[in-house]
């Protein structure tokens, strides 16, 4: 199990190499950045003296080695729309994303795992059609329509939430459950099918022919090997919900940090959005990575030779 | 009379199927003695595995099920409620399956596998149930149990894990053990083992065994007596020893001469099989099923009901040409 642990760190830490390399070169894709700063009447002059002054005129390696050095030791650098450093704004801005993206996941995974052993249990029956609706009205759906459906009746008709902002925690209902329908869908499915997978194997049949009641039966026997393929997908689901929340935040007015990646990419504010694509892609490596460890734990045949 | 370890009348299982009902079992009698061995021999399809299923309560909740008699050691299963029946499911019968590989949990200990069921039923405690599960173990021949009941399945080799699958199923000391095709999912030296070792187990510990096969090879190996299935139905019942030397059923007749027998069957000569195929199971059937593929059907075999016919000590065939095919 520990040399299963060690060799997949070390694999999360070639990736967040590349990782870090890759959003490095972002800032170089779309053109010169200092023209990009100097912006669309810059003279060639303030071009030059900003290429001194951030230092882009040094050769692309050095660039790259200081700045995840400065990265490494917390410093992300400076807002060039703000003058402030960027992990200030970004420190200012995560709370709202990593609160939303959290209890939607939660609240998806308290919703969507028990619908789907319940519809796995007897497909076709009225509870299996009736999680199909949900699955298919979720995935149809589109977030920024229901958001704003919700705000309508709820907020506007009902007054019941505030329509926008994240000032009370009241104003996280509506995204909140606006977010975790979205996550819903895929999460039941896989649990869904794989629940139906599990129970028609023999070690169920054989965990029932030795006398265990049914609930222990599901919950020791099947429910474990159901799990291994939702483990997988929820690490992307809470992934993409902490950082592919730029709709919803938009929607509800909520200052998280996928409106500030949007905001940020509208000012050309590089260093911001570098840091932001670097932190949710680091985020993504260690979803993953816990993915795979949480499997191990679960799957005595992942762990290699023990 | 000897004790009936198990006595069925009259079993019918019938499964909805978007074609119509699937009438697999078509009213089966089986009895087997306390401390027999019965083998049921037929065919894929032919119903024996949901005979078997139905002893053990754990035929999928949308079979129909029906008999005269459901009698195992004496009580009524009939009647029994699933909650009841679970209380006898590895106490009083236990169940073998044909792949070990799949019968096991993968993500579960063998120690934890082997001990969960008597650990409910008789209130052991951890280490009761663990010295229980060394014994066991010990008991089907895999060396150095106490250190194994932490591994899992994936550690153990195909032989080993049917071993560790028979002594989960004897953890509860059950009366009645049925193995649904134990060796065909593994190679032919284990095979050997596997039923020595079932063969061995059942004298030892008094065993009633029911054994469920395609192979005609295992029946002759371990068989006190033989049921042959044939479209749902017993087709002929006998001792092993009587089936093999006298059958009597053309059916029988025409599996058995199917059997390539070294140094009598000649090499490149065609093995006689029986013609035609299994008719489908889906509603309602007229007389004898095997009448269309047997060569002394006459008209008088589509009549219902087909006679059972005894033809000797314990010897049963349904077939109303009975008379002829004794000769």
């Amino acid at each position: 199990m520990l040399s299963f642990i060690s060799k997949r760190l070390l694999v999360a830490l070639l990736v967040c190499l590349t990782v870090s390399a890759l959003s490095f070169g972002l800032m170089f894709v779309s053109g010169d950045p200092a023209i990009a700063i100097a912006g669309a009447g810059g003279r060639a002059e303030d071009a030059e003296a900003i290429r001194v002054a951030y230092g882009f005129d040094r050769p692309l390696i050095v660039q790259y080695l200081d700045w995840i050095g400065s990265a490494l030791t917390g410093n992300l650098g400076q807002s060039i729309y703000f003058n402030v450093p960027v992990t200030e704004i970004i420190g200012n801005r995560v709370g709202v994303t990593l609160t939303l993206g959290f209890i939607s996941f939660l609240v998806a995974l308290v919703i969507a795992v028990p619908l789907g052993v319940a519809a796995a249990l007897r497909p076709n029956g009225w509870l299996d059609r009736f999680a199909l609706v949900i699955a298919v009205s979720g995935q149809a759906i589109p977030s920024f329509w229901l958001g704003l459906m919700a705000i309508v009746v709820f907020g506007v008709w009902y007054g019941w939430v505030p329509i926008s902002g994240a000032d009370t925690w009241q104003g996280y209902i509506l995204p909140v459950i606006v977010l975790s329908y979205y996550a819903i869908p895929e999460l039941m499915r896989i649990t869904r099918s794989g629940m139906i997978d599990v129970l028609a194997t023999d070690y169920v049949r054989a965990a029932r022919a030795k006398g265990l009641p049914m609930h222990l039966v599901i919950s020791r026997h099947a429910l474990r090997n159901a799990v291994l393929p939702l483990v997988s997908l929820a690490a992307v689901q809470l992934g993409q919900l902490l950082s592919g929340s730029i709709v919803i935040e938009s929607v509800f007015a909520l200052n998280g940090l996928g409106r500030l990646a949007w905001e940020s990419l509208l000012r050309s504010d590089l260093p911001v959005v570098q840091a932001i694509i670097l932190i949710l892609s680091l985020l993504y490596v260690v979803l993953t990575t816990l993915a795979d460890i949480l499997n191990a734990v679960l799957d005595p045949r992942l762990r290699g030779n023990s | 009379m000897t004790e009936m370890m198990l006595d069925i009348r009259n079993l019918k299982v019938s499964i909805p199927t978007d074609r119509g009902m699937l009438n697999a079992v078509r009213g089966v009698d089986l009895q087997i003695a306390k401390g027999e061995t019965l083998c049921l021999v037929g065919e894929s399809g032919c119903g024996k595995s949901l005979t078997a299923t139905s002893i053990m309560g754990l035929l999928p909740r949308y079979a129909r099920v029906t008999s005269d008699r459901f009698e195992m050691a004496g009580q009524d299963l009939s009647t029994k409620t699933d909650a009841k029946l679970a209380k006898l499911r590895g106490r009083d019968v236990a169940m073998i399956f044909q792949d070990p590989t799949s019968a096991l949990n993968p993500t579960l200990t063998i120690g934890r596998q082997l001990t969960e069921g008597v650990m409910r039923h008789e209130k052991l405690s951890r280490s009761e149930a663990d010295a229980r599960a060394i014994e066991m173990l010990d008991r089907v021949g895999i060396a150095n149990p106490a250190a194994r009941l932490t591994q899992y399945p994936h550690g153990f080799s195909g032989g080993q894990r049917q071993r560790i699958m028979i002594a989960s199923a004897l953890m509860g000391r059950p009366g009645l053990l049925i193995a649904d095709e134990p060796t065909t999912a593994l190679d032919v030296t284990i095979q050997a083992q596997i039923l020595t070792l079932l063969g061995e187990l059942q004298a030892d510990l008094g065993l009633s065994l029911l054994l469920i096969t395609h192979d005609l090879g295992v029946v002759a190996a371990i068989a006190d007596n033989v049921a042959v299935m044939y479209a749902g139905r017993i087709a002929e019942r006998a001792s092993a020893v009587e089936l093999f030397a006298a059958p009597r059923h053309p059916y029988t007749k025409g599996l058995l001469a199917a059997i390539p027998v070294p140094g009598v069957t000649r090499r490149g000569s065609e093995l006689p099989a029986i013609p035609g195929r299994v008719p489908g199971l889906i509603g309602t059937m007229q007389g004898c099923a095997f009448r269309d593929r047997c060569s002394i059907a006459g008209p008088e075999c589509a009549n219902d009901p087909v006679p059972l016919v005894s033809t000797g000590q314990g010897h049963f065939i349904e077939c109303v040409k009975a008379a002829e095919v004794s000769v």
